[in-house]
């Protein structure tokens, strides 16, 4: 099985490479781009058995820094 | 008095560290980000600067949980001392033994300079050597140096007086201009400039050597 984790800065923690790609996007005419956030996906090859909990749980210890960051779990 | 100086893959401050440790009387052990334990009777871990892991997923994220980290953890927790800089302050808030985060630098550019440091408060082994209100010289190295607490933590700090460092011109975009911090027991430093780099007059300034010599001060046993 696999597991794709979406990890993004939370709401509120200014994300200075979105805000670069959007002026970029708006030096080439994009003008209709009013916002970027930047993140990562974390894709995972899981053991058969392995379940979200245990995902949820390498995501609080190390795939994301819930100071900052807030994930979402996708089991694919 | 004994230090130890961690030393993970990509680490690159680590004897400019060891130097400062050195000078100002200390006896410092290297230590192997791969040992499990710290030498026996050590009195302060530095955590230094540099790229570990090649900051991959996020700066220090993957040194905070290799095993010396466990070790370090478990120093800090009895109370032990312990510095880190730079890439070292990121690892310590990695683990959780310093709160927050270092994001992205605002301006997004890696940063490579010297700038002023406020010394905001003297109650600390850190910095007792400085006058609170003192300005200093001292370089900063670094990409991702920009502190970020929530609201509530910020205030905590303040209200406990553990903002050890700010800067006097922002470089880049830290909550309430923070350039270093205390554990609530006052015994873990994180900061980002180097005051390793600021420690022998053939670097240029010494402003940082005084750090080194009030902790020297401080741990020497009665």
């Amino acid at each position: 099985m696999k597991a794709r984790v979406h990890v993004m800065l939370k709401n509120g923690v200014l994300d200075p490479q979105g805000e670069a790609v959007r002026h970029a996007l708006g030096a080439l005419g994009f003008d209709k781009v009013e916002g970027v956030r930047q993140g990562k996906v974390i894709d995972l090859e899981l053991a058969d058995g392995t379940t979200e909990a245990d995902v949820a749980e390498m995501c609080e210890k190390l795939l994301a820094n819930t100071v900052i960051e807030r994930y979402e779990i996708e089991l694919v | 008095m004994r230090a130890a100086v961690v030393v993970f893959p990509g680490s690159n401050c680590d004897r400019d560290l060891a130097v400062a440790f050195e000078q100002a009387g200390f006896q410092v052990d290297m230590v192997w980000h791969k040992d499990v334990q710290l030498p026996q009777g050590v009195d302060i871990v530095g955590v230094p600067g540099g790229f570990s892991y090649g900051d991959y997923l996020r700066c220090g994220a993957i040194a905070a949980k290799s095993p010396i980290c466990r070790a370090v953890v478990e120093h800090t927790e009895r109370g032990g001392y312990a510095v880190g800089i730079c890439n070292g302050f990121q690892i310590l808030t990695e683990t959780g033994i310093l709160p927050g985060a270092l994001l992205r630098n605002a301006g997004l550019k890696y940063i490579c300079r010297t700038v002023g440091l406020k010394v905001a408060t003297s109650d600390s082994a850190f910095t007792q050597g400085y006058n609170a209100g003192d300005v200093i010289q001292i370089p900063i190295a670094h990409h991702d140096g920009n502190y970020f607490a929530d609201d509530d933590t910020i205030a905590r700090l303040r209200d406990e007086d553990r903002i050890a460092f700010t800067y006097t011109e922002n470089p880049n975009g830290s909550r309430g201009d923070i350039a270093g911090i205390l554990s609530h027991n006052r015994r873990v430093l994180g900061m980002m400039p180097h005051p390793e780099r600021a420690a022998d007059t053939a670097h240029g300034g010494t402003d940082g050597a005084a750090l080194f010599r009030a902790l020297a001060g401080v741990l020497t046993p009665a």
